[in-house]
């Protein structure tokens, strides 16, 4: 006779959306291991059909508000590929510009609002405030900051607003781009004391290998789109994105599972893939600025990590990634700070595919334009779905290293193990 | 005095305009010092349920979530629809149009079981009544904050009643309509600063109407313009396309040629 356990979170707090988690272990053998993702669908993908491509990365953001930026983005790169367009060198810069705030905003939301009162025994963000009010301060002037960022380039973060094929709606005016340089620069001790919190917090250990996957542009740290790579050294160019990235439907999730392509193929175990911030580091390490590459030092953090919790390490590296692509666009943008004029479209429709990075991994949007400029067929593919089936494996290998204590730490080790994926459901689902 | 006890609940959403209340940075440990937030799964752990105050986000979109928001309303004193899924059926609403077993065919390939169940996207005020609509895709963060104060002071939350337009008169932004851009701002509801003509997007009227739109002339300007009035009617389909909202435009212009 083993030990036996049933753990059931309806609604797991501190993340985006709504997810259960359910375990039951009888007699030492685990029955049941799910992350039920019991969000409402909203079909993003028939609400794009029909409309005019031009509208087309203003209603795909609005499927997440934490990273509407980055589906923005990849909205706006699978119409611009579809119709033949190609940006000039300044206008994909004001969009990394936008992606970087992002980043920044969604990172130190998950750090120190979402994780942080994990390793402080806080139940959120409020009384971490009373407990540790510097790192609370400290993370809402790195979150005005991402705000401001993506304010400057499209009026606001949540719903962006400038997107259009071949050119944005708006150019940041050089009084702008300095108060940015500006309060880049005064942004810098608050950043240093991130990493330093972060550096020592000791997260859970559980190694676990899986495929981490993630899409590399030549010479910059993963970010703007680029053929997807995998740590089992597969490189993919976009228009096989699925073949690497295999979509299927389960029983007990609104959000699809992927599946990798190696493995045994039944996403249980082999085939599973991680992408995000951890993924990123693990591929592209040697990408990152030396501002980052210092923190992944302070953090100790090992890029070839198969601990999934070390993606929260990974996420401060990046926030300094961010900060330091920021800094470096604004000085570019500054240095030339006229607009440039539009790239204009070469065909009337076609298929397009736009793959970026976005906070939690790589972000996929497919799209068939018709001759009269209209959606025909969407598709989305979404990096917490993508994440889905790792966690249950991680799930799976986590529980029977817990079965000796009691019932409410295991509950919390599972929770924190799901929000160190940062998973955002809502935008799973769609 | 005693601070009011706040909820904030998320329907079929992307949860972007609970992000918008944890994005006024300036301002978060004033608010959460001013009211005491009892459940916030977004945010916080704690679950309670004797909050006088529910801010809800998002549409009615499963069958359970017709039972939950029933409970939220005998629970709550005041109901606060936060953002245009709540208060409008927003974006949700457009696949209404087409029978839900083709919808979720195409999604899922036929599943509409369990966790795949789906009814048509609803506005909150299709199901309990509504005390106050903050309106926005996404809210704004200084409007939330004016209806916390007025909340406070008990006082009713201010909400424009003039068209979009004005206030992108007031900013100074050439009217994008005149330019041959499909703009609906002449017959929405203002409180936005006009922000999506300034950053270069027609204004999509996700704050639904002000109180005396005129969907024919709209449709006439349209035409001025060189554009069909079915493209008026297509842009006003974006976030007022549920079945009550959009009886409000639907005789006054031509069906959208898309449906």
């Amino acid at each position: 006779m083993g030990a036996s356990a049933a753990v059931s979170v309806r609604h797991l707090t501190r993340v985006e959306g709504h997810g259960n988690i359910v375990v039951d272990v009888r007699d030492g053998v685990l029955t049941r291991c799910d992350l039920e993702i019991v969000e409402a669908p909203r079909f993003f993908e028939v609400l794009l059909k029909g409309r005019p491509a031009e509208e087309a990365a203003r209603i795909a953001c609005r499927i997440c508000g934490i990273c509407s930026v980055g589906h923005a983005t990849a909205s706006i790169h699978a119409v611009e590929a579809a119709l033949g367009i190609m940006p000039g060198p300044k206008l994909r810069l004001l969009r990394r510009l936008n992606m970087a705030g992002e980043w920044l905003q969604s990172h130190v939301l998950h750090l120190g609002f979402l994780v942080a009162p994990d390793a402080f025994g806080a139940g959120s963000v409020v009384p971490l405030a009373a407990s540790h009010p510097d790192l609370v301060k400290g993370a809402l002037r790195l979150k005005r900051l991402a705000n401001n960022i993506c304010m400057a380039v499209s009026g606001r973060h949540v719903m962006p607003i400038s997107y259009h094929p071949g050119w944005m709606g708006h150019w940041p005016e050089p009084a702008e781009l300095e108060a940015l340089r500006f309060s880049l620069a005064e942004a810098a001790p608050d950043l240093d004391a991130l990493v330093d919190v972060f550096s020592q917090i000791t997260w859970p250990s559980l190694a676990r290998p899986a495929e981490h996957v993630a899409v590399l542009e030549a010479g910059a740290y993963p970010m703007m789109g680029g053929a997807l790579h995998s740590t089992a050294g597969r490189m993919t160019p976009p228009a096989a994105y699925a073949s690497v990235l295999q979509e299927y439907v389960v029983d007990h999730s609104a959000a699809k599972h992927v599946r990798g392509p190696g493995g045994d193929g039944s996403g249980k175990g082999g085939g599973t893939i991680r992408v995000g911030a951890l993924a990123r580091i693990s591929l592209a390490s040697d990408r990152l600025h030396p501002r980052a590459a210092v923190a992944l030092q302070r953090l100790r953090l090992a890029p070839d990590s198969a601990n999934p919790f070390d993606n929260i390490a990974a996420q401060v590296v990046e926030s300094v990634q961010a900060h330091a692509e920021a800094v470096s666009a604004v000085e570019a943008l500054l240095a030339d700070p006229v607009s440039e004029g539009p790239a204009e479209a070469t065909r009337a429709g076609g298929e397009g595919i736009g793959i970026v990075e976005v906070p939690r991994g790589t972000l996929v949007h497919h799209y068939e334009i018709a001759a009269d400029g209209r959606i025909a067929r969407a598709n989305c593919l979404i990096p917490t779905a993508q994440n889905l089936a790792s966690i249950e494996a991680d799930m799976r290998a986590f529980v029977p290293g817990l079965l000796d204590r009691p019932k409410d730490e295991i509950t919390h080790a599972l929770e924190m193990l799901v929000r160190a994926y940062d998973p955002c459901i809502s935008c799973a689902v769609h | 005095m005693t601070r009011p006890r706040v909820a904030f609940f998320s329907f079929g959403s992307c949860e972007g305009c609970q992000l918008q209340v944890l994005s006024v940075e300036d301002s978060l440990l004033e608010l959460f010092g001013a009211i005491e937030v009892v459940n916030f799964r977004e945010a916080m752990d704690d679950r309670r349920d004797d909050y006088e105050i529910a801010c809800v986000e998002g549409s009615v979109i499963r069958p359970e979530d017709v039972t939950e928001i029933r409970q939220i309303r005998t629970r709550a004193r005041i109901l606060v629809a936060l953002g245009a899924c709540a208060c409008l059926g927003g974006v949700n609403a457009i696949r209404n149009r087409r029978a839900l077993a083709d919808v979720a065919g195409e999604v899922y390939g036929g599943r509409q079981d369990g966790v795949f169940e789906a009814l048509a996207a609803s506005p909150i005020s299709s199901v309990v009544q509504v005390d106050y609509e903050i309106r926005g895709c996404p809210i704004d963060r200084a409007e939330f904050l004016d209806a916390v104060r007025s909340l406070l002071a008990g006082t009713v939350p201010y909400t424009p009643a003039y068209a979009v337009c004005v206030q992108c008169t007031l900013r100074g932004t050439p009217c994008l309509l005149e330019r041959g851009v499909p703009c609906i701002g002449a017959v929405a509801r203002a409180g936005c600063e006009a922000i999506c003509p300034a950053y270069g997007a027609p204004c999509e009227a996700c704050r639904g109407f002000h109180d005396a739109p005129n969907f024919t002339a709209l449709g006439e300007a349209f035409a001025r313009a060189g554009m069909p009035r079915e493209q008026a009617a297509a842009k006003l389909q974006l976030f007022n396309d549920y079945r009550e909202v959009r009886a409000a435009w639907e005789r006054a212009l031509p069906s959208p040629s898309d449906t």
